[in-house]
């Protein structure tokens, strides 16, 4: 007719039945080979590197050594233990972008009790005090703002970023307090000579330790989610708050409890990093893994084994995008761009798993 | 009847998933009709209409406006096509006018404000439509809130106009008004579509009826000779029984006594004025109102999840205890107690039922608590489940299914299911069978009839008149919050109903 005649779309969009395991998981896998793909387009374009060296370089960096596998582990577990901790806040509809700070927190009680009570108790009841205080250091640090959000609805995602801040200042406060020796403006290893609140190191392997505590946390996190009541009714109030108020939960006491855990989770990642590994504070002791465990814990749909899976995948990036810049003597930039890239298409192959396109006229399915 | 073609949908075809909403659907809209487009629940007539107005696009098949075919990819296009739909919930922004809400969105040449609102009111003069245009939406009524949806639609000039189970929200005297509208609107050359379930209503207003069964076409027949009967045969494809028996209630014993009960929200609303009334075991109290009469704090307040004011006294007399004070418990006591509440939201999940969860753990809502220690058991909520989904023939793939993957009346029958299995004393449903097809609905009624037999209290809050003239023993009817009577449910009319629901309004206009 005239211009307002239309042309029959190339395609629309469909929602489709929920798919096979398999046929999801093979989705997820093409998008990640999709991703190398490009991504080794870039590489060459940018930097002219032949794709394939720059990749096997990135798996030498993640796996080259055996040290490189015990610190690519150690990363791993620390990246999981946090994501462990916010995966209920989430699962709940509580949006804590605050772990940052409650394991900040977690660390400088930890850091705390090491140098104020280091070599003066024993050291065994000193870790038991570690443990204690930097477990309820961080729990109370995340029930601040869930009071808040409860008491007066506050919105908790400027309240926990928020509070972040408070904790760096912190953090940064203590370390010229504490700071050794004098004038470096930071605190150095703690107790280096006596070990006084060092975790013990299971027989010859630094990490271990931290493994299999964060390893522990995962089989407690999938039951506590899936089996328990608590689990239960931090769910049913993360879907529907009318559904909750209806079933006579109580919603604010189920916030703040959950928060609690949360919080006292992230509080034993601090302690592991400062007692068990770094031996020491400072404000990036938790290294921005309070936002990445975010999307740890978004990508596996909350599901803590799945979230190894997560975890491992965006670790293993790192190191190897690390290992890239250095050897090829790119700046750290180009290591992000890949990661970036990555990160797109896993994140993006989502849709292809919840929707299907529909061409025109003939009703082949893609992907 | 004017024999010239509006509209034409030829093998319309549209599928989520798996599921087939629309299959191969034929459909002829002339000029100056009004079509009523009827189905059970989950037959597809909403989705095959949302094609027509551009939410959907359709797998396959052609849609023809006045014998050319078009391609109609959203909303824009639909209005491009003099095609308007008025959805069953309503698109309107709530701080805006009856006029500003009605000028929204167009774009066309330069905008004058003056000029559309003389246009809309030329609208509203031509059809006779009562309504105050310089309204805030959310001061307006549910029936004048549609009034400014029509009112829209007209004024991007839908010459096609599609209304989606319009009455479901109005009251007898509120319908007759729309239908004197709609009436006029035809005689003005306007082609209309109706979405609805409700026979009378299609023997009413309709000059023609297209029938759909589960996403198929089944026919098209003239309203003058179509009956109730014949009608719900080529819905359900077969013959059924659409009765309620009602017995008489045997040895009613007082199970509440409401007292003084007074609600005031937060903003100073006084939502439930002094409400007293008594409820007997062995009796189905139906209560009617328009929506936001205070049915809803009504039913929150006596399962202890309204604020209530000091003198307001809820008395519980169950027969192994004392008389209750409910006033002041939590709700988990007052569930204990045995009092039910499944209240079926517009959404039809928003409360009682979690969306993402399975029919399992759904179960569970009620009862995970009763079982010690920290863990779960999903072990009794599985055969709960399992003997809901066979005695209530619930629709699903699997109890591990989850709810919102349900349609509709699958979903209220899980609700309801539950609420009854806990084998309250008292129980009150609101809404048990919004948007449910005949069947369905009826299942419900049995269901509630059955609970009745049993001596369990029964408060049924309901949209449809005619439903609760039929299934309950005393009808109470609620306006602004308060009783404006409560009356026999063998004996009372649908007009006598109609209008107890509207006087306490006139009341208190005229006390200023």
């Amino acid at each position: 007719m005239d211009k307002a005649k239309k042309h029959e779309p190339l395609f629309h969009i469909a929602k489709r039945d929920s798919l096979p395991m398999y046929k999801s998981w093979a989705i997820r896998c093409a998008a990640i080979l999709v991703a190398l793909i490009v991504a080794g387009i870039i590489t060459m374009l940018l930097t002219g590197e032949n794709p394939l060296n720059v990749y096997s370089t990135m798996v030498k960096g993640a796996f080259g050594t055996s040290r490189r596998i015990w610190s690519l582990l150690q990363s791993l577990s620390m990246l999981l233990c946090i994501s462990l901790a916010v995966t209920p806040a989430f699962k709940m509809r509580f949006w804590n972008i605050g772990a940052e700070g409650q394991v900040l927190i977690g660390g400088l009680a930890t850091a705390a009790c090491m140098i104020l009570l280091g070599d003066k108790v024993p050291n065994a009841l000193l870790i038991v005090v570690m443990i204690a205080a930097s477990i309820s250091a961080a729990a109370i640090w995340a029930l601040i703002p869930a009071f808040f959000k409860a008491k007066f609805n506050t919105n908790e995602t400027l309240f926990t970023l928020m509070m972040n801040y408070v904790a760096i200042q912190l953090v940064s406060y203590f370390e010229m307090l504490w700071e050794n020796p004098k004038g470096s403006s930071n605190i150095g290893i703690i107790n280096q000579s006596t070990h006084a609140g060092w975790l013990p190191t299971i027989g010859n392997f630094d990490y271990l330790l931290n493994i299999i505590v964060v390893f522990a946390l995962t089989i407690f996190m999938y039951i506590y989610l899936k089996y328990s009541k608590h689990g239960y009714e931090l769910s049913v109030v993360g879907e529907s708050e009318n559904t909750a108020r209806y079933i006579g939960l109580n919603v604010k006491k189920v916030i703040m409890r959950t928060m609690l855990l949360s919080g006292a989770v992230c509080g034993i990642a601090g302690l592991l990093l400062v007692g068990g590994t770094n031996h020491t504070i400072t404000t990036t002791t938790a290294g921005g893994r309070g936002f990445t465990a975010i999307m740890v814990s978004w990508l596996a749909k909350f599901n803590p084994i799945i979230m190894i899976l997560t975890a491992f995948l965006i670790t293993f990036m790192q190191a190897g995008a690390g290992e890239i810049s250095t050897v090829f003597g790119l700046n750290e930039s180009f290591s992000d761009i890949l990661t970036g890239i990555i990160l797109f298409f896993i994140i993006g192959c989502e849709f292809f798993i919840n929707y299907k396109l529909q061409f025109r006229s003939s009703h082949k399915e893609v992907k | 009847m004017a024999e010239s073609l509006a509209l034409e949908l030829k093998g319309i075809t549209k599928s989520f998933g798996s599921v087939v909403a629309n299959k191969d659907v034929d459909l002829k809209v002339y000029k100056g009709e009004i079509l009523s487009i009827l189905g059970e629940n989950g037959s597809g007539k909403t989705t095959l209409m949302n094609m027509v107005s551009g939410i959907y696009y359709p797998d396959s098949g052609e849609i023809l406006v006045d014998g050319n075919k078009v391609i109609i990819k959203s909303p824009k296009d639909a209005f491009a096509n003099k095609i308007g739909m008025i959805h069953q919930h309503f698109k309107l922004i709530d701080v805006f006018t009856a006029t500003q809400n009605i000028v929204l969105g167009i774009k066309e040449g330069k905008f004058n404000i003056k000029a559309a609102e003389k246009k809309v009111s030329e609208i509203t003069e031509k059809y006779g439509f009562n309504i105050d245009l310089n309204k805030k939406i959310y001061e307006m009524s549910v029936s004048e809130k549609q009034t400014v949806e029509i009112v829209k639609v007209l004024y991007r000039g839908a010459d096609i106009l599609i209304l989606d189970e319009p009455t479901a929200v109005l009251t007898p005297q509120e319908t007759r008004k729309l239908f004197n509208i709609l009436r006029k609107m035809k005689k003005d050359g306007k082609s209309i579509i109706i979405i609805t379930h409700k026979l009378h209503e299609v023997l009413d207003i309709s000059d023609r009826v297209t029938i759909l069964r589960k996403g198929e076409y089944v026919g098209t027949v003239e309203t003058k000779d179509a009956t109730e009967q014949s009608l719900t045969e080529m819905m359900m494809g077969e013959k059924i029984e659409l009765n309620i028996t009602r017995e008489e209630p045997k040895n009613p014993v007082e199970r509440l006594v409401v007292d003084n009960l007074t609600v005031i929200k937060g903003d100073g609303s006084v939502s439930l004025n002094n409400v007293n009334f008594n409820v007997y075991g062995g009796e189905i109290l139906g209560i009617a109102g328009i929506s936001g009469c205070g049915q809803k704090e009504l039913l929150e307040s006596i399962a202890g999840l309204q604020i209530t004011t000091k003198k307001s006294s809820i008395l519980y007399k169950p027969d192994d205890l004392g008389p209750q004070q409910l006033v002041g418990k939590t709700p988990k006591e007052i569930r204990k107690l045995g009092i039910a509440l499944s209240f079926v939201p517009e959404d039809r999940l928003g409360m009682g039922l979690v969306g993402n969860m399975d029919i399992i753990d759904n179960m569970m809502l009620r009862s995970y608590n009763s079982v010690r220690g920290s863990f779960l058991n999903r072990k009794q909520p599985k055969s709960l489940a399992n003997e809901i989904i066979d005695s209530l023939e619930v629709v699903t793939p699997s109890a591990t299914t989850p709810v919102r993957r349900l349609s509709g009346g699958n979903v209220q029958k899980v609700l309801v299911g539950r609420e009854i299995s806990s084998e309250p004393k008292v129980l009150m449903v609101a809404y048990p069978v919004r948007g449910l097809d005949i069947n369905s609905s009826y299942t419900i009624y049995n269901l509630l009839t059955e609970q009745k037999k049993n001596g369990t209290a029964i408060i049924f809050v309901g949209e449809d008149i005619d439903v609760l003239i039929e299934l309950c023993d005393r009808i109470m009817v609620l306006n602004s919050g308060t009783i404006t009577g409560i009356v026999d449910g063998r004996t009372a009319t649908k007009e006598e109903i109609g209008l107890l629901m509207t006087k306490s309004v006139d009341r208190e206009d005229s006390n200023g």
